[in-house]
């Protein structure tokens, strides 16, 4: 038996609105996310990253193409619950507990009461918040708050994992920590991501293959491999990350045309 | 232990200034009185008002809980039908076009003078007009305010539950009525002492001579003027009971708004 | 979709008197649901009829001229209340936004006094006239009314007003203060185009509330020429007339619709002020 591809994107294209005013966000993207492949999306804003993120998730219908999560239609994945997704913001329930938070999406699909304190535990072990399951999200911090979302993401232990700029609130450190933690988890649940972003640095150090996309309307314009191996902390400071970077902002450039001239002395 | 006298010195810092003016304000009300010998029809001494709520504290506390009970059953009428239209108007669109511009055209009218037509309509010896009254000053703040939350939803919920391939009454459930329960308080500390208003003016339109409203006209008449002030006064007091019973509420309800500080 | 809600609660007081029986419904003691007679409601017909209808049999005048002198006489007394209140109102909130001590000592009794029924001194305020003498002018009853407004009135917009002025932003009061503004400069450029979203509905609740309050005054004083007074002698008549008492309350649901539409038509004027501008820096 042949593990699906985690996400098959064939001749996506979204255009919102009709007739002179419609804006065409997205055309001709063609993409395959292997299963437990990492992969981040990344472009200036308008290329349409966010929109494909939620085609995918079936949030949005494409004007054309087709999308298989999972090998399934993108509809019949998100009924079945076949991905887990985070957003920008943590978007989690004031009202509830960070425990109760977790437990939302098990509760929902009829999970057992027992069964969904202990699934919720032991994700929120997974992401280092086990001691603060009875705090509501107030007391958190922007930082601890993703984790939760992120641990909610994986609550029904899904095939693949969506995520939108998820780290884009927090500082600079804390969202170097939120990247390694996020390489662990993700390693031991074996998971695909597709993850969009704004920081080079970020696609580089977490994903596999970079997608760059450019705006208007929005297309693949190159994907580039990222081969560094174990993702540790000396990998930041290490050549072939620098290297990685530098590949993927000339690919976001556009390789080939002209740089920019620089005024003064150089 | 240090947190716990920083609190206590905040609250005593933001607690003083509205001490200090009102002890003062009746202070200088006292003296001013005496000064001026202004005569009690325009102003009673603070000292002649409290004399008689002592004196005649077990009368005033008899029509204070006339009017309580009124404004009560009022109350609580008005609010679970104010709940149950907001809960119909955000689900069905054609209920919802019908009964918003009449709330807010009926918050132009002084729903208080429909009191004598209640009056004929039931026996002038029963108290349902005045609570039929009551009930309906309250439902409009309570049908507003508790719409206007189970209207709002946060994008990032609204697309959180559509990853989940909630059912539209499950996303009400899980999300939009909890959401909405912070705009249901706003509507029912206005409704809470809007109550005791309405339950107090509709006593001026006639009817049964029982209750707060009519004890200060006959004691104005009287010109038992230290009387009346003390009857106003217990009248502010049953305004403010209410008021604090519905922040009570509030805090019980929504034990997540409490702020109890950040963690990193 | 307003007239289609109208119609439907015409329909349903008449079906009501159709179907209900003429004593109303009683459970145990108490009767929950009204009479059905025409005593106690009087068809639709019988309630626009009564317009029409001479005011004191033989004497001049019908019942629609009756009213509307009324509401014309208390909208004019309202209106004395709202002016009044409104301006203290704002000079309170224009103190408490420039003094911190004073908003600290003073806000929670302006909030409190939003909870509490102040309506209940209107008896007391009665006594006043004919007896008091301020700054040369003689106490009239029809003082107490205004009075009775302008204390309604002056709650909201002390409140509207000040978190209307204190509404701008750090980033804005900052940049005034680059510029070296006077306090006076920043508070007619700045705060009070910057109030206006919350003065026009703090208006509105405060011109419901003069009417209700002139209303009421009239009531409890017993004031001649007003329409609360016309009310409660309607209301006097209802066992000979009784579909007479809807006309004055008619009356006064179209004051106060009177009072309300006239600080929309403000609203209106003020257009400019309220377009919310996503300001860049």
């Amino acid at each position: 038996m042949v593990t699906p591809a985690a996400v098959a994107l064939e001749g996506i294209g979204k255009r919102f609105g009709d007739g002179p005013g419609a804006v065409l966000a997205l055309t001709g993207i063609d993409l395959t996310v292997a299963a437990g492949e990492f992969v981040a999306l990344i472009g200036p804003s308008g290329c349409g990253k966010s929109t494909l993120l939620r085609i995918i998730a079936n949030l949005i219908e494409p004007t054309e193409g087709s999308v298989l999560v999972n090998g399934k239609p993108a509809s019949r994945a998100r009924l079945d619950q076949d991905y887990g997704i985070a957003f920008q913001s943590a978007g989690l329930l004031e009202w509830r507990t960070v425990q109760g938070n977790v437990e939302l999406p098990l509760g929902l699909h009829g999970v057992g009461k027992a069964q969904r304190r202990a699934q919720a535990l032991e994700l929120l072990d997974l992401v280092g918040l086990a001691d603060f399951a009875e705090h509501r999200p107030s007391q958190l911090s922007g930082g601890m708050q993703q984790r939760v979302a992120i641990a909610r993401a994986l609550a029904r232990r899904p095939a693949l994992l969506l995520m939108d700029e998820p780290f884009g609130a927090l500082d600079e450190m804390t969202r170097e920590r939120m990247q390694s933690e996020l390489i662990r988890i993700c390693a031991e649940t074996s998971a695909a991501v597709v993850f969009v972003t704004h920081s080079i640095p970020e696609a580089v150090f977490l994903s596999q293959r970079v997608v760059v996309m450019s705006p208007r309307p929005g297309r693949i314009t190159e994907i580039v491999d990222v081969p560094l191996g174990a993702r540790d902390e000396d990998v930041r400071e290490a050549e072939p990350f620098f290297a990685a970077i530098t590949d993927v902002r000339e690919a976001l450039r556009g390789r080939g045309r002209a740089p920019v001239a620089e005024e003064g002395p150089a | 232990m240090r947190t716990q006298a920083v609190w206590a010195g905040r609250i005593f810092k933001g607690v003083w200034p509205p001490i200090i003016f009102g002890v003062g304000f009746l202070l200088v009300w006292e003296w001013f009185v005496e000064v001026r010998d202004i005569k009690p029809f325009v102003l009673p001494k603070p000292s002649a008002i409290f004399e008689q709520l002592r004196l005649q504290h077990d009368s005033i506390l008899t029509a204070a809980r006339i009017t309580g009970e009124n404004a009560l059953v009022g109350l609580a009428v008005g609010l679970v039908v104010g709940v149950v239209a907001a809960l119909l108007a955000s689900r069905v669109r054609p209920f919802d076009e019908m009964l918003t511009p009449l709330a807010a055209g009926m918050a132009a009218i002084p729903i208080v003078a429909l009191t004598p037509i209640f009056n004929t309509m039931f026996a002038s010896t029963s108290s349902t007009p005045r609570r039929l009254v009551v009930a309906i000053y309250v439902f409009f703040p309570i049908f507003v305010n508790t719409l206007r939350g189970l209207r709002q939803i946060d994008p990032v919920h609204a697309e959180l539950m559509r990853s989940y391939a909630a059912s539209p009454w499950t996303t009400t459930k899980v999300v939009r009525l909890p959401g909405a329960l912070p705009f249901f308080f706003t509507g029912l500390k206005i409704a809470s002492s809007g109550a005791v208003i309405a339950a107090i003016v509709s006593e001026y339109f006639g009817g049964l001579q029982k209750g707060l409203g009519p004890a200060i006209t006959s004691a104005a008449a009287a010109s038992a003027y230290p009387r009346a002030w003390a009857i106003v006064t217990a009248a502010i007091g049953l305004g403010l009971v209410f008021y604090i019973a519905a922040v009570l509420a509030e805090r019980l309800a929504m034990p997540w708004q409490r702020p109890q500080g950040e963690l990193s | 979709m307003l007239l289609l809600a109208l119609v439907l609660l015409a329909a349903l007081w008449e079906l009501y008197k159709l179907v209900i029986p003429a004593d109303g419904v009683r459970v145990g003691d108490a009767l929950i649901l009204p009479r059905s007679d025409d005593t106690s409601m009087p068809h639709l017909s019988q309630i626009f009829g009564a317009f029409g209808k001479q005011e004191v049999a033989g004497a001049s005048g019908t019942v629609l001229s009756s009213v509307i002198s009324a509401v014309w006489y208390s909208l004019r007394l309202a209106a004395a209340g709202f002016a009044v209140g409104v301006v203290v109102g704002f000079m309170l909130a224009l103190a408490m936004q420039r003094l911190r001590i004073v908003e600290r000592a003073l806000l929670p009794y302006v909030v409190l006094s939003q909870t509490v029924p102040l309506i209940a001194l209107a008896p007391l305020v009665y006594g006043w006239s004919g007896n008091l003498n301020l700054f040369g002018l003689d106490w009239k009853p029809w003082m107490s009314v205004s009075v009775i407004s302008a204390y309604l009135a002056f709650f909201p917009v002390a409140v509207g007003a000040l978190r209307g002025l204190s509404s701008p932003p750090p980033v804005q009061t900052e940049l005034l203060r680059c510029y070296a503004a006077s306090w006076w400069q920043t508070l007619v450029r700045l705060r009070l185009p910057a109030s206006v979203p919350y003065l026009i509905p703090a208006l509105k609740l405060a011109a419901a509330a003069a009417v209700v309050g002139a209303i009421v005054a009239e009531i409890s004083i017993g004031l001649p020429g007003g329409i609360g007074r016309l009310i409660i002698t309607y209301a006097q008549q209802a066992t000979g007339d009784p579909s007479r008492v809807y006309a004055p309350i008619v009356g006064a649901a179209v004051m106060g619709l009177v009072a309300v539409g006239g600080i929309s038509l403000l609203d209106v004027a003020l257009r400019r002020f309220h377009t919310h501008q996503e300001g860049t820096w």
